[in-house]
């Protein structure tokens, strides 16, 4: 439905996207993720029409969104990261002018549906400039959904919602999802880990990985990290550990705790306890890191404040140091 | 045409929910019915003096060139640039033309509101007078004020597009006013090909050069309306060029 070759944004000398490539197919939910100022809004201003780009192609159900514009922009339901709304309009009013522009058939039952489906009729009435953030969410929603698009394309669709309205929101893109493209950014991961069938992950512009949640979270997490405080020397435990099959590296950290690193699925724990207390080590904590897709965003994050002659392509070997960085902080 | 249609309609209603448009609804009525006032007292002072409609219009354009365009136009589509409502609009199957005509005729359509609410002034200045007023005059006038009133709107409208906040919209509109309104002046004191461009230029000369005096000069006609297609097809660019920033 969506499909995006070497796409590539240049903002003067600034290349906010870059050389980015990917599809979704129809009925899929794609997840966008990213830092801010990873080119999520920009490539999905790019997919709408609003923007061209600098290079490269895009197609969205067959249409060229530079050369086919309109027809892309009539499949297309849009929702903006500052979700702008008219706020001197009624939400009925406003989302009645948007239907007219969408040249919609029997404008009044479209606008009474789609704001039963935010659940807004009983504010339909109401001026957008006195209703609370979430609410506006929802009527910018409804004017993203008014003429019920074959592409949906959110960008940040729950940021500003309380817990609820997150989770009845979610629900409603799955809902949509089931026949319907969506394409949605968030910098929360756990939403992407929800709602989406695949993830796509950039950061300054370039696409660092791409699967569905499930594997990327296994690609990514691949080891696991456990670790362990005694009451006596540290080093003494090591040669016993050492016999553990599982455990690929055991070293002692600067505050004389051990760290044991494993790979695959199997949890050390039960084996590592069993040992110990075998071998009449007391064990007075222990625990398990996994690191999570939360973990690796906070350090793109991080990553975006270096001085500019430090920032390097990302690439998935750079991911992998990420992630051991990761866990060497949080020792 | 029915997206400019949707624009305009949505234009022209939001102008009744800004304090702004009432703002300036008083201002021009009441400047206007003070100067009718003090122009009936003089007429009946005088015994010897008809009001003129052509000096009492003049109450219309001044505040119409200085303040009425330039302070409703400035945030038409600077505001929506500001509020990120042009994302919106222009993601939607809108052609950028559409957005910038349907802009221009929705603020048009209150201006032409007024002027129609004026038209009271002349009706009363019709049972005063015998045997009643110039109604070609009237006529002339009129037209060459609502020709006026559409180009230095899209004038306006092209300013804004130019400009995310208001006030500087604002100010550089009212300089772009003030420039249409001297501009023919020069052209008094040059001669040849460079006299006749200034005066070609000048808005006022169009205006007062012929409507003013009751002549319907197709010429005239002809240049405020290529005025305001020419300052439309500009705005649209302007917002075509914004994409490609």
């Amino acid at each position: 439905m969506i499909n995006a070759v070497g796409l590539t944004k240049y903002y003067g000398q600034n290349c906010a996207v870059k050389d980015l490539t990917f599809n979704a197919k129809k009925g899929e939910i794609l997840g966008f993720l990213g830092p801010n100022g990873a080119g999520k809004t920009t490539t999905m201003r790019i997919l709408t029409g609003f923007m061209p780009p600098s290079s490269g192609t895009v197609t969205i159900g067959g249409f060229d969104v530079i050369d086919q514009s309109l027809e892309v922009r009539r499949m297309v339901g849009y929702l903006p990261e500052s979700v702008p709304l008219y706020q001197d309009m009624r939400v009925y009013d406003y989302l009645k002018f948007m239907g007219q522009l969408r040249k919609l058939d029997d404008l009044d039952a479209h606008v009474e549906k789609v704001l039963e489906e935010v659940d807004m009729l009983e504010r339909a009435d109401s001026y957008i400039s006195k209703l609370s953030k979430g609410m506006r969410q929802r009527v910018g929603l409804a004017q993203a959904l008014i003429h019920e698009p074959e592409v949906l394309i959110l960008d940040e669709p729950t940021i500003g919602l309380d817990p609820a309205q997150i989770i009845e929101v979610r629900k409603l893109i799955k809902q949509i999802g089931k026949e319907k493209t969506i394409m949605l950014s968030t910098h929360i991961l756990s939403e992407a880990q929800q709602i989406c069938d695949r993830v796509l992950i950039i950061n300054r512009g370039e696409l660092v990985a791409e699967d569905s949640p499930e594997n990327l979270q296994q690609k990514i997490l691949g080891k696991r990290k456990v670790t362990v405080q005694l009451a006596g020397d540290p080093q003494k435990a090591l040669p016993y550990l050492q016999k553990i099959e599982e455990i690929s590296s055991a070293t002692i950290n600067e505050k004389g705790m051990l760290v044991l690193e494993s790979s695959g699925e199997v949890d050390i724990r039960p084996r590592v306890i069993a040992t110990l207390t075998n071998a009449q080590q007391d064990i007075l904590e222990i625990y398990s890191e996994s690191l999570n897709l939360e973990d690796i965003f906070l350090e793109l994050t991080k990553e975006e404040s270096l001085p500019v002659s430090q920032e390097e392509d990302l690439g998935e070997a750079e991911l992998d140091a990420v992630v051991e960085k990761e866990g060497d902080s949080n020792e | 045409m029915s997206n400019i249609w949707t624009i305009a309609v949505k234009e022209y209603k939001s102008l009744f929910h800004s304090a702004i448009a009432y703002v300036i609804g008083v201002v021009v009525f009441l400047s206007l019915g003070i100067y009718f006032w003090v122009l009936l007292s003089y007429g009946i002072q005088t015994q010897s003096y008809v009001p003129e409609m052509q000096i009492l219009l003049d109450w219309i354009i001044f505040p119409l060139f200085f303040i009425s365009v330039p302070v409703l136009t400035m945030r038409t589509i600077s505001d929506e640039n500001r509020t990120g409502t042009l994302e919106l609009i222009l993601t939607a199957p809108v052609r950028d033309w559409e957005l910038v005509v349907g802009k221009w005729l929705g603020t048009y359509l209150f201006f032409l509101s007024i002027l129609a609410l004026t038209w009271i002034y002349p009706l009363m200045l019709n049972f005063i007078v015998d045997p009643g007023i110039d109604q070609s005059m009237l006529i002339a006038l009129y037209t060459g004020i609502c020709l006026l009133t559409a180009a230095i709107t899209a004038v306006g409208v092209l300013v804004s597009s130019l400009f995310k906040n208001p006030v500087p919209s604002l100010l550089a509109s009212l300089g772009m006013m003030i420039l249409l309104w001297i501009i023919g002046a020069p052209g008094n004191y040059t001669s040849g090909f460079t006299s006749e461009l200034f005066k070609y230029l000048s808005i006022t000369g169009h205006y007062y050069g012929s409507f003013y005096v009751g002549v319907i000069d197709l010429k005239d006609v002809i240049y405020f309306v290529s005025l305001t297609i020419l300052a439309l097809f500009l705005g649209s660019r302007v917002i075509e060029a914004r994409r490609w920033k």
